[in-house]
């Protein structure tokens, strides 16, 4: 079976510092990772090709130095990475963004055989949308399963999969029919450590790399910022409180002083804690 | 679709700037939807939070407010309906199906995307739950228009368009988004972002029936089951009164231990910061802040938690948050009401002691006698 699984690198969030007087987000020296929500997909897409058998594409969309996320993911035992880069793509929102991606899948269908299921993980830690996984399954007119915590059956000849997803409240066991897309939960899986082969190898391959025009896009306007339909039109910093907390001194017994701190501040919740307690 | 991690355009000679006038056949698109999220006849809270977002907006540009059921025939989807009117509403879109008893993609999808291209609303809201987030992406994509994620805030500018607010690079920057030129102006808006509005018991309005035209031979996706969640809390923590959450302060992931025992003493949630999940102490559906869960809780107690930004947004709209870490500097000060200088993991089994003799029933009896 093909697996495709889509990928994206994110400045490492824990390391992003906002400049102080410009507001503007300090990119230099930040390291790059793979978006960590994609490794789910990645590892649930080789658990599969443990099973079955088969090929796994990393696809990306970002700028060249996006290569390394690729190589990266290859050292995790994926089978050819695909790096969608163009400056036609350059600020994509999230609508212009899966038709860079749907129109990229197809191509790789057409090279390398068409995919069984597409994996994403379930959002970016950077843009938290959530959006292009289910974007991209309607532009390919695939059915989606988002939220996946696990992979049940999967019948390559009925072309039949049958999956967990999280909904609200619940799990939603359901069967769909292959070729979907499928967007894995975070902590259902752990990524593997890669073979020490994989990581030479990884070091030596081929990226595959593609303009817009490599990929087959026939309409320009739809891709980077003209294709999109939303403009972000202002950036800035939340405003701080006026107030600072009002700080508890208290060296001797000092959880005593913070309760009594608390129903000062707020005389009614002793009735509603007292309430609250006993319920349990 | 935003994705915010672009940078903003130039103020002067960007997009912005060169905005024309709305296409001619989005004119016709007027008044503000709501989806209305029911999942196994219980609607989503999320869905009269959005209702009062939506009122706001639709009574700045002086239109209507409409709620949008979708959902199996019946009872629990008529209420839902009917309900909307308690909560703002001016009418209703119902699309009733028996296929339409379980979520699924395909369905709502074709639901809603119909409702829209029938009716045709100049913005819709939905709620940022997996269902809403599931559905908000299909939708926008088919009708080919612009959605923002996880909305802070929303508000109408002069001109009426959309004006959607959301924290960017991990809540590190709040950004304003807006869809141009497409309708309708989507967003979603995440559980206890906004305030949930006061009901108001009102005779239902106008409700428009409108028909699937789906049978389930064309559904290809089957529900073979549903498992309600065993731990019921899971899904309370954003709903809680009282919650105590825990960060890396308590230094191990044996001390979060300390967190849970205030909590149950209190009646209350647990959570924690977002470095605890991705440490794997604690599992990510108890994770506060802008990528977990908003609460509003009426007593927020953070131990040993620094308060980044991420963080902030998913607590900003608790009556009380009281602040427990050893750096007098650390940001949670700044936004938390009360304050104590203090190492949680010995403060906090201290306070859980002093709070259950203090809410005990029989301590008011103790200090009588």
């Amino acid at each position: 079976m093909h697996s495709v699984v889509c990928i994206k690198q994110v400045p490492d969030s824990a390391q992003i510092r906002v400049h102080p007087v410009t507001n503007t987000i300090m990119r230099q020296g930040v390291p790059t990772i793979i978006n960590p929500y994609d490794l789910f997909a990645l590892e649930a897409a080789l658990e599969l090709r443990d099973k079955f058998g088969g090929e796994i594409t990393i696809l990306t969309m970002g700028p060249p130095s996006a290569e390394d996320s690729l190589r990266k993911a290859l050292t995790f035992g994926a089978d050819r990475a695909v790096l969608l880069t163009d400056r036609f793509f350059a600020g994509a929102d999230t609508l212009a963004t899966t038709y860079a991606l749907a129109t990229a899948i197809r191509k790789i269908g057409q090279e390398y055989g068409e995919p069984d299921v597409i994996f994403t993980g379930k959002q970016t830690i950077d843009g938290d949308t959530a959006q292009v996984g289910p974007g991209v399954a309607k532009r390919l007119g695939l059915l989606q399963l988002t939220y996946v915590a696990r992979i049940g059956a999967l019948d390559l000849q009925a072309r039949t999969i049958e999956a967990e997803r999280r909904a609200e409240g619940g799990v939603q066991v359901l069967r769909t029919k292959l070729p979907c897309l499928i967007t894995m939960l975070e902590a259902t899986n752990q990524i593997r450590r890669g073979a020490m082969a994989d990581a030479l190898r990884a070091a030596r391959a081929e990226i595959v790399k593609w303009s817009a025009q490599d990929a087959g896009v026939e309409d320009i306007s739809k891709c980077g910022l003209r294709g999109s339909p939303t403009i972000v039109k202002r950036v800035f910093a939340p405003s701080p409180r006026a107030e600072k907390a009002a700080l508890v001194e208290a060296a001797e017994q000092p959880a005593d002083a913070l309760i009594e701190a608390i129903f000062k501040r707020q005389p009614k919740l002793e009735a509603d804690l007292a309430t609250l307690a006993r319920g349990f | 679709m935003s994705n915010p991690t672009r940078a903003p355009a130039p103020a002067a000679g960007g997009r912005a700037a060169t905005k024309k006038e709305l296409p001619e056949h989005f004119k016709a698109y007027k008044h503000v939807w709501v989806f209305v999220e029911q999942e196994r006849g219980q609607v989503h809270p999320v869905s009269w939070e959005l209702m009062g977002a939506g009122r706001k907006l639709a009574d700045k540009l002086k239109v209507d407010l409409a709620a949008v059921v979708i959902g199996p025939e019946g009872e629990a989807t008529r209420n839902a309906a009917v309900e909307s009117f308690c909560y703002g509403a001016d009418l209703a879109y119902v699309v009733a199906d028996q296929v339409l008893t379980d979520y699924r993609n395909e369905s709502y999808t074709k639901a809603l995307t119909d409702l829209v291209n029938t009716y045709k609303p100049e913005i819709l809201l939905l709620g940022a739950t997996t269902l809403g987030r599931d559905l908000a992406g299909s939708v926008a994509t088919t009708l080919l228009t612009g959605l923002t994620a996880d909305c802070t805030e929303l508000d109408v500018d002069a001109d009426g368009s959309l004006a959607a607010t959301r924290p960017t690079f991990g809540g590190s920057l709040l950004c304003t988004i807006y869809t141009l030129n497409y309708r309708p102006q989507m967003a979603t808006v995440r559980p206890r972002v906004m305030p949930m509005p006061e009901r108001i018991a009102r005779d239902p309005g106008r409700i428009v029936i409108h028909p699937l035209g789906l049978v389930e031979d064309d559904i290809v996706t089957k529900v073979l089951s549903f498992v309600p969640d065993r731990d019921s809390a899971k899904s309370n923590l954003a709903y809680a009164d009282v919650v105590v959450a825990g960060g890396l302060g308590l230094g191990s992931p044996e001390n979060f231990q300390l967190v849970r025992q205030l909590a149950a003493v209190l009646g209350a949630e647990y959570g924690c910061s977002r470095p605890l999940v991705q440490k794997g102490w604690v599992t990510s559906d108890r994770q506060i802040g802008q990528t977990g869960k908003t609460i509003r809780p009426k007593l927020y107690i953070a131990a040993g938690i620094s308060g980044a930004i991420q963080h902030r947004v998913g607590v900003e709209g608790a009556d009380l948050i009281v602040a427990i870490n050893t750096d007098k500097n650390a940001p949670i000060f700044d936004f938390a009401h009360i304050g104590i200088v203090s190492d949680a993991i010995r403060l906090l089994p201290a306070l859980t002691a002093a709070f259950r003799a203090r809410l005990s029933p029989h301590s008011r009896d103790r200090i009588a006698s």
